[in-house]
């Protein structure tokens, strides 16, 4: 079985150069949106995006959940979580009603809105080049190593060990490890995630959990609520019942 | 109806006529063009107009399954003139919400795909599927008006015997759906205005839907009354004022568990700051809670104003305002502010929701019309005394 994989993003290491910008479209056979890639944003035609912030660069891409809010809102499961960690839509079954683009947290699926048969479309985590035994194409193509590709417990580790060694170049986080419960997309950077356009104040907590706590209480409320009308159902007719005989004895009683 | 007079035009009529035909057209653009030309939906605001009216659709035919229980599981008779004209407007109020969702869906031909592809973790799901068997339901409770119209009587025998487990059917459905609209949301805390979220969201759109949807009812009530009888009473409808005063009563009720709801959600979760805040959202949102909250349960509080027709449409008319401001408030304004861009609906998808109002309406009265919704007094008083009421017409609403 495939490891699970995925990748590490140093914003320390990142010059700016858009390769992983332009392996990505070359890759996922995408046509330019943009001369300047630091200008482009996410789109049905990019998946990923290198963002300046002075002398800093951050990219955007899918994170991978390991709950993702996509796969569990999407009613037909069009949605799913690879063994690889990947998270993989099927447009075949899609409906397109963008509950997905609506729930996920980082805001990252976007839509093909220009045709009449729609896409979600996001990062594959290069599905099909990991399949082949390759690293994604995004961190093939970097030259300094800021895009690291692998297996994620190899990741995790990397990560920590370079917040240890160097406490002074790097804040003390690994975004993307526990954010909204974790994924596969792992971020160090120097300075806190907000100023460089990471969705920060995301709980630990699985975004799933937040709706699996009201769906819970389907059940409950079904069997009570069926008990209960049922219930007064027939507590009610009976009453209405007994107070027609009544009426009907008083009136006999009447007539004597 | 002779011909002529429905040819005869009005102001209305040709209004409709109108907007119905550029909602066609629109309709034709939007499918062969595709969601991006005609409507004004981005990546980062992927709900627009549409949406937000499917929300309230649903909202306001909420009367058809609290009318419903209230007769026939509480037994309480003396509101069964309201069943039918609930239960038409749930009926009407439910196509229009899927005619809507099919117009919205990006890929319109894959729309049966919930019936075989499942994900339960998802509420879309539950509420896809508790919409269509509440659709289900209502035809059921429905179908009685219209068989006996063609002296069908076999089916509504059949009907009858199983009306009591359909009853709660649908109750359990809409209790279900009605709330779920709510949890759609528990999945964005950061997205949804700290105004409008809350772990509470469902119990807060049960319980404004219940107060809506009886809402709705005294409005239509009062609507067909006007157009029924030249005097303002509402002689042939069968709807007595004490009926609607007693509507009314449960109408306050609700608004006033929603208001503590909403007072225990913002000092418990240390919201009241935000309502400090000057900003759009703040705005809307004490709109919302004046116009269909406060008002309302000032005014049903006093007698005076519960026993007076036109006091009662007055006020049916704040508590709809409120919940169409609410659950657009929720669908979009709050929205707005964490997608970064001002959605507001392209001509196409508003000419397409005006036609669908357009619609819904026009089938309203035509069935109104055509069949006995609004039931004659004599039959009503007929199935209150009991007396032949397995004969008399209500045949689904009587035991
Ligand atoms: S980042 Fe968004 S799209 Fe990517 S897996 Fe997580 S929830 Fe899904
Ligand atoms: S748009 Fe498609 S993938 Fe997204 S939630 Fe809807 S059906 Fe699922
Ligand atoms: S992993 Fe593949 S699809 Fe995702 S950003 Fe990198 S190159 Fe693009």
């Amino acid at each position: 079985m495939l490891k699970e994989k995925g990748i590490l993003f140093d914003v320390t290491l990142c010059v700016g150069c858009g390769s992983c910008y332009q392996a990505c479209k070359e890759k996922n056979n995408l046509p330019q949106t943009n001369k300047d890639f630091l200008k482009d944003h996410l789109s049905n035609n990019t998946f990923t995006v290198v963002e300046q912030y002075g002398k800093m660069y951050a990219r955007k891409l899918c994170m991978h959940c390991n709950e993702p809010s996509c796969v569990s809102v999407c009613l037909v499961g069009a949605f799913n979580k690879n063994v690889t960690g990947a998270v993989l839509y099927d447009a075949d079954k899609c409906i397109g009603c963008r509950y997905c683009m609506q729930a996920c947290p980082h805001k990252i699926p976007r839509y093909e809105w220009g045709t009449t048969q729609p896409r979600v479309r996001k990062c594959t985590l290069c599905i099909d080049r990991v399949k082949a035994g390759k690293i994604s194409a995004c961190s093939e193509a970097c030259p300094t190593e800021a895009t690291l590709f692998g297996d994620m417990d190899q990741l995790v580790a990397v990560a920590k060990k370079r917040l240890k060694d160097d406490p002074e170049k790097y804040y003390q986080q690994i975004y993307g490890l526990e954010e909204a419960g974790g994924g596969h997309v792992l971020v160090l950077s120097p300075v806190p995630f907000e100023q460089l356009g990471y969705t920060s104040k995301l709980s630990k907590e699985p975004m799933p959990a937040f709706t699996m706590r009201a769906m819970e209480k389907i059940p409950p409320v079904v069997a009570v609520g069926g008990v209960f009308l049922s219930g007064m159902y027939w507590l009610t007719k009976r009453k209405n019942q007994i107070a027609n005989e009544e009426k009907k004895t008083t009136n006999g009683n009447k007539e004597i | 109806m002779k011909t002529n007079e429905i040819l005869k035009p009005t102001f209305w009529k040709v209004v409709s006529v109108m907007i119905v035909t550029m909602g066609l057209f629109s309709t034709y653009f939007r499918f062969s063009r595709g969601l991006g030309a005609t409507t004004n939906l981005v990546d980062t605001a992927p709900w627009g107009l549409w949406i937000g009216f499917d929300f309230l659709g649903v909202g306001l035919a909420a009367a058809g399954f609290t009318i419903a229980a209230t007769v026939h599981i509480f037994n309480i008779h003396k509101y069964e003139p309201l069943v039918r004209p609930a239960i038409l407007t749930a009926f009407i109020g439910y196509s229009l919400v899927v005619c809507l969702l099919v117009v919205d869906l990006g890929r319109p031909e894959n729309f049966w795909h919930p019936l075989v592809m499942w994900n339960i973790h998802s509420v879309m799901f539950e509420i896809t599927w508790c919409i269509i068997c509440y659709t289900t339901v209502l035809t059921l409770e429905f179908a009685p008006v219209v068989l006996e119209k063609f002296k069908l009587k076999a089916p509504i025998k059949f009907l009858k015997i199983i009306s009591i487990p359909v009853v709660i059917a649908g109750v359990l459905f809409s209790t279900l759906h009605q709330s779920s609209f709510g949890s759609l949301y528990l999945i964005v805390p950061g997205r949804l205005h700290p105004l409008w979220y809350s772990s509470l969201l469902p119990v807060h759109f049960y319980i404004s839907c219940i107060a809506a949807g009886l809402s709705m009812i005294i409005f239509e009530s009062y609507q067909t009354a006007r157009a029924f009888t030249e005097e303002n009473g509402f002689h042939n409808t069968g709807l007595k004022m004490d009926i609607l005063s007693g509507a009314a009563s449960v109408v306050l009720i609700a608004l006033i568990a929603g208001f503590l709801l909403k007072i225990y959600d913002f000092l418990n979760n240390g919201k009241l700051i935000y309502l400090t805040i000057p900003s759009t959202e703040t705005y809307l949102f004490y709109l919302e809670i004046v116009v269909g909250t406060i008002v309302p349960i000032y005014l049903l509080s006093y007698r005076k104003f519960r026993k007076d027709k036109k006091w009662l449409y007055i006020i049916s008319i704040c508590v709809i305002s409120g919940l169409i401001l609410n659950r657009l408030n929720v669908s979009i304004t709050g929205l707005a502010a964490s997608s970064g861009v001002n959605y507001f609906p392209s001509f196409d998808e508003i000419s397409i929701t005006l036609m669908l109002v357009v619609l819904a309406i026009f089938a309203f009265k035509l069935v109104v019309k055509n069949f006995p919704v609004f039931v004659g007094e004599e039959e009503y008083e007929d199935t209150v005394n009991g007396k032949s009421a397995n004969e008399s017409k209500q045949i689904i609403l009587s035991e």
